[in-house]
This record gives structure tokens, sequence and C-alpha cells, in this order.
């Protein structure tokens, strides 16, 4: 591995990882403080302002910052299966802190996450290489870092 | 309602991570994270109108999710939801042009899988 894919993939493990955690957590905050119903268009916004959900919209918008980030440099196609070890989490944390129960369908779905996040994460670099290709044709968006 | 809720977060959902995906990739890859250099690029992002036409499309699907949860379980929400891993990659492929090898298949289809199993 050159020093480039090693900074690369180092640069893409850690943004991924507060990708997961933001979501996780965001999510969780986000349904513990959401109300039993939401009979009005108002009371979607008026919801967001309760101090869970608010914490739980919080770490949404820095899901969103940290995903739109790890997108800069890395294919969608990566990303996707990468940051979807999220749903273990999920499982995982229903079962120790809620007592949820998994049972071997959902042990089985833990297990072809794990497999599929592994397989891509491990097996794939996570950016396609399209400098030879089309170097010429993308013109200057592409350039690796624009000027500010 | 929930069939109608599901399709306008699978819709909105895949139509706004294909176009952050997009926009950023347009922009090039972040490697300052001193917060002078995030304010500078916050600033090209808010004229990116890829990155704008996404958060206008996630921003639908998030107010969907929210009214969706109050009809359905999310054990039955998220199983739905999960077909977007495949209408993303298949567009990572053609509109993205990214190269999605059959690791990287096998890798969606059993997170696909995986989530179905998890949630069901």
């Amino acid at each position: 591995m050159t020093a480039e894919a090693a900074r690369l993939r180092i640069k893409t493990w850690i943004c991924a990882t507060v990708v997961v955690l933001s979501n996780v957590f965001g999510n969780f905050f986000l349904k513990r403080g959401m109300p039993a119903d939401l009979p009005t268009p108002l009371s979607y916004i008026t919801a967001l302002f309760q101090p869970w959900a608010a914490l739980g919209v919080a770490l949404l918008v820095l899901w969103m910052m940290s995903r739109m980030a790890l997108l800069s440099w890395a294919d969608l196609s990566y990303v996707l299966p990468v940051t979807s070890i999220g749903y273990v989490l999920v499982a995982l944390m229903g079962n120790a802190f809620l007592h949820e129960q998994i049972g071997v369908k959902r042990w089985s779905g833990i297990l072809l996450i794990v497999a599929g996040v592994a397989l891509v994460s491990a097996a794939t670099p996570p950016l396609t290489d399209h400098s030879a290709e089309h170097a010429a044709e993308r013109g200057p968006h592409h350039a690796p870092e624009r000027p500010a | 309602m929930t069939w109608i809720y599901i399709a306008i977060i699978v819709l909105a959902t895949t139509v706004g991570e294909v176009m952050q995906a997009l926009g950023m990739r347009r922009h090039g890859e972040i490697r300052d994270f001193r917060p002078n250099a995030l304010g500078r690029v916050a600033a090209a992002l808010a004229r990116n109108r890829f990155v704008i036409a996404s958060v206008a499309a996630m921003a639908v699907s998030f107010f969907a999710y929210m009214a969706l949860l109050t009809v359905a379980e999310l054990s039955f929400a998220v199983p739905a939801t999960a077909v977007t891993y495949v209408l993303e990659t298949i567009l990572a492929k053609y509109v993205l042009k990214e190269r999605v090898t059959a690791l990287r298949w096998a890798g969606a289809g059993l997170v696909v899988g995986g989530v179905v199993l998890v949630s069901l």
C-alpha cells in the first residue's frame, strides 16, 4: 500500500466512524424526543425543539456534514455499505440498554451486515481512480483541491 | 398512506444522496479541517447547486420519515427503506461513474439482506 493510499484509508476510517456514531446517536435521541403523534404541519417543527429531539437534530446535522466530507473523497458505492455498520450498533445497543432480544434472525442479519462491511472496506479502495481515463474531460471542477 | 410515505422516502433519499455525492465530488477532497478552512468549504458548498438540491431532497425525506414513524413501527420502516441501497449503488455506477466491482455489489447485497433480517 502506498503512503497516499494509507493516508486516505486512515482518513476514511476516522470520518466513517464519526458518520456512523452521529447517525446512531442522532436517531436515538430524535426518537426519544418525538411525541406520540404529529397532528399539524407546525407540530413537525415544534417537535424538533424538544430538548432530546434538539440534541438528536444537532447530531444529525453533524452526521450530514461528516458524510459530505467523507463523500468529497470516497465513492458512494463504498460509503453506503461501510456506514451500514450503524444498523448493527443499533441492534447491539437495543440489546445492551433496552434489553431487546436478539433472536436467530437478527443475529444472522447482523452477521450479513458485518460480512458486507468487511468485504467492501477491507477488499476495495475507498475511491475509483479516474485520473487515467477522464482527467482531460472532467475539467477544473475535479482538481483535487480548488483554490479558495 | 404508509406506502406513499415509503415511496416519498425512498425517492427523496436516493435522489438526495446521489446529488450529495455528485456535489461533493465536484468540490473535491477536503484536506484541511481547521475551522477557517471548513468555513471556506461551507461557503463554497452553499453555492454548489447539487449540494443545495440534495439538502432539499433530504429534508423532504426526513419529514416523510417522521410522518412514517407515526403510522408504522421502526421495524417495518427500516427494511422498507433499505431498497435505497440497491437504487443508489446502481446510480453510483451509471450517474457517478464509479467502478462498482463485484466485491462492492456483493457487499451491498449482503448489507441489504442483513438490514432486512435485523429489522423484520
